[in-house]
């Protein structure tokens, strides 16, 4: 390509009509400014100045006091930056009673977010690895049944998970009762409550459920790919499931398991319907505050705290996008495109 | 897990002929990791699933309670404005979203696939929408598209006074304001997949394309397109899944409104549900949302699994 493809080019600059005549038919060697390259880059600019908009429009009131924006549009500059809405958004704005900011929300957001991501990626981790390299007669079923279950909407397991976390909930009081009362004889030391609806255990657990699917789907295929030969090679040599799990395979899926973190932190960190349904007001995560924050009714609107917040909530899942680059693009596509 | 170890290493030993180990036990180890995720698929997805519909027939309120009304709940569903606004403001932000989706991720795929510069800086700005959640996509676009401050004010205030553009104030346009920001948010994941298909199709074809001398567009729409049908297909069955969960980008950016002109059926549910102390409605139109996922992946499902034990 690379001899004739240049002489071609030359050829064509000097003299185009010649160029176009006498060349080879179809595509011509690329300039780097042929006509069509300009055209095709004029639109990717176009095309990503849009997708930057929101961002731009985002940061820039977020740093304008209120008068300014008044009087401005969202476009325009801020005159002198102002870094008060930030502040006022992390530890000022309200949420009916509670004005303690975004801050709530963050930590919040943060106490979910550090046990279900490990919680659900060790159970798919495991599940993964026995449905790749440990199957028995039905487990192909239940995975495939897994499968169809990703794409029943939410709302139809909604109320059901209501009540399955109630019950587990009661169950496991009384079985913490009955045995801290076996123990103890005095009276009231046992009142501990096991509460999973509505606390950020049961949303933990929601989470884990939820995610399973895709996460399970992700490491089965990956250990899948991990050569049958090494698995028998440590089952003669007398290793057994547990022993293979930790000593061979997860020492091996470091990729995957970056894939998985990301995908999970993003997904847990954006949600929002299992936040709203399965947690109370003062234990909602950033995401549910953030809405009540910006929508509420009463009061002046601030538009440059409402960005302030909406720019700190999306800060998160945007620096591991910006981090983890290709590793991101990975996670969702090795996500979506078997899903 | 010691009891787990111990039966599956122990068992071989004792597979003798007349005294086989129970059935059940054999892999144990393996038996007992799955527990989680048997349990999920079983009692949360299906069981579950089982359990909304059951009661769909009912007529509970505040609590689920077993009195059956046949087909009420749904009569009373199809029954109500707001549902049926619901389904309409679904179907058309589905299909144009389908559409609008398909086009410009494919577009904006082909475009990279030129081999052009900085592929990888635009790649990060299509998809960066993509890592942030509905909520913030709604409040974001809800700004931008504020009457006063956002684009119809900035173009107002360049002189052209009666441009009108305020679709979140105007219940005529309202599902696109959504629209807007949907696509904002998800073109570039599916940017993403269909140019990966792209870079699985072999670099032989354009050539031989290019010796045939047939023009780009039309290899692109006789040649690459037709090869590229399972991308596309996972591509469809990816955004409608995400079309009929639309509820958090609702919520944010309008809330339903003006009135109830953005309403959908999700958040028909959420609101009998938990809002409304109506379950059974909430059942029922959850139901239906089931209904409409088994009729889009029914025939694919046919299509795709059907087809390849056939082949």
């Amino acid at each position: 390509m690379a001899d004739i493809g240049t002489l071609n080019t030359m050829k064509a600059a000097e003299d185009p009509v010649r160029g176009q005549l006498d060349g080879p038919r179809g595509a011509r060697p690329k300039r780097n400014l042929s006509r069509r390259n300009i055209m095709l880059y004029g639109v990717l600019i176009v095309v990503a100045i849009y997708y930057l908009l929101p961002l731009y429009v985002m940061i820039v009131t977020s740093l304008k006091t209120m008068p300014e924006i008044r009087l401005g549009n969202v476009f325009s500059l801020p005159k002198d930056i102002t870094f008060q809405p930030w502040v006022k958004a992390w530890a000022e704005a309200c949420t009916g009673v509670n004005c303690d900011g975004l801050s709530r929300g963050f930590w919040n957001s943060v106490r979910i977010l550090i046990p279900s991501v490990i919680l659900s990626i060790s159970i798919a981790c495991v599940s993964g690895y026995a449905l790749s390299k440990w199957k028995f007669k039905g487990s192909e079923v239940f995975f495939t049944l897994l499968l169809v279950g990703a794409f029943i909407p939410y709302q139809v397991m909604l109320y059901p998970v209501v009540i399955i976390l109630r019950d587990v909930g009661t169950f496991l009081t009384d079985i913490w009762q009955g045995t801290c009362g076996f123990f103890t004889s005095a009276e009231g030391s046992c009142r501990g409550r096991v509460q999973l609806f509505g606390s950020l255990s049961g949303l933990v657990i929601v989470h884990s459920i939820f995610g399973m699917p895709i996460l399970v789907l992700l490491f089965r295929n990956y250990f899948a790919s991990i050569p049958e030969e090494l698995f028998k090679a440590a089952r003669v040599d007398g290793a057994g499931f547990w022993q293979i799990l930790f000593r061979i395979m997860l020492p091996m899926s470091l990729p995957i398991l970056v894939v998985a973190i990301i995908l999970q932190v993003t997904g847990i960190w954006n949600d929002f319907l299992f936040g709203v349904v399965y947690t109370r007001a003062e234990q909602y995560p950033m995401t549910v505050q953030l809405n009540n924050i910006v929508n509420s009714v009463q009061g002046t609107k601030e538009y440059n705290v409402n960005m302030a917040a909406t720019l700190l909530t999306g800060l998160v899942p945007l620096a591991i996008y910006f981090v983890s680059g290709k590793l991101f693009v990975r996670g969702i596509a090795a996500g979506a495109v078997k899903g | 897990m010691a009891i787990a170890e111990s039966a599956d290493t122990v068992a071989p030993e004792r597979s003798a002929p007349q005294k086989r180990p129970l059935r059940l036990f054999r892999n144990l180890s393996s038996k007992i990791a799955l527990i989680p995720m048997i349990a999920t698929a079983v009692i949360v997805f299906m069981g579950g699933t089982i359990w909304t519909v059951v009661y769909s027939f009912t007529s509970s309120g505040l609590l689920p309670r077993l009195n059956w009304v046949g087909l009420d709940q749904y009569e009373r569903l199809w029954g109500t404005t707001k549902w049926i606004i619901s389904i309409q403001n679904l179907a058309l932000y589905g299909i144009c979203s389908l559409v609008l989706t398909l086009v410009i991720g494919f577009v904006l795929a082909a475009m990279l696939d030129r081999k052009i510069r900085f592929e990888d800086a635009f790649r990060t700005i299509f998809l960066y929408p993509f890592a942030l959640s509905f909520i913030v996509t709604g409040l974001v676009w809800q700004w931008i598209l504020n009457p006063d401050y956002g684009v119809q004010g900035v173009v107002r205030s360049l002189g052209w006074e009666s441009f009108t553009f305020n679709p979140l104030n105007n219940p005529d346009i309202v599902m696109f304001g959504l629209l807007i920001a949907g696509l904002w948010q998800g073109t570039g994941l599916i940017m993403c997949i269909m140019l990966a298909g792209l870079r699985g199709i072999d670099d032989d074809i354009w050539k031989a394309s290019r010796v045939d001398g047939i023009p780009v567009w039309k290899t692109y729409t006789r040649i690459i397109i037709p090869m590229m049908r399972p991308v596309f297909v996972t591509a469809i069955v990816l955004i409608a899944s995400g079309i009929i969960k639309l509820y958090d980008l609702v919520v944010a950016q309008t809330s339903g409104g003006p009135g109830i002109s953005s309403e959908v059926p999700a958040k028909y549910v959420m609101q009998s549900m938990f809002g409304g102390q109506n379950l059974g409605q909430g059942f029922a139109a959850s139901t239906m949302m089931l209904l409409s996922v088994v009729i889009i992946l029914v025939p694919w499902a046919l299509l795709e699994f059907g087809g390849r034990k056939r082949g």
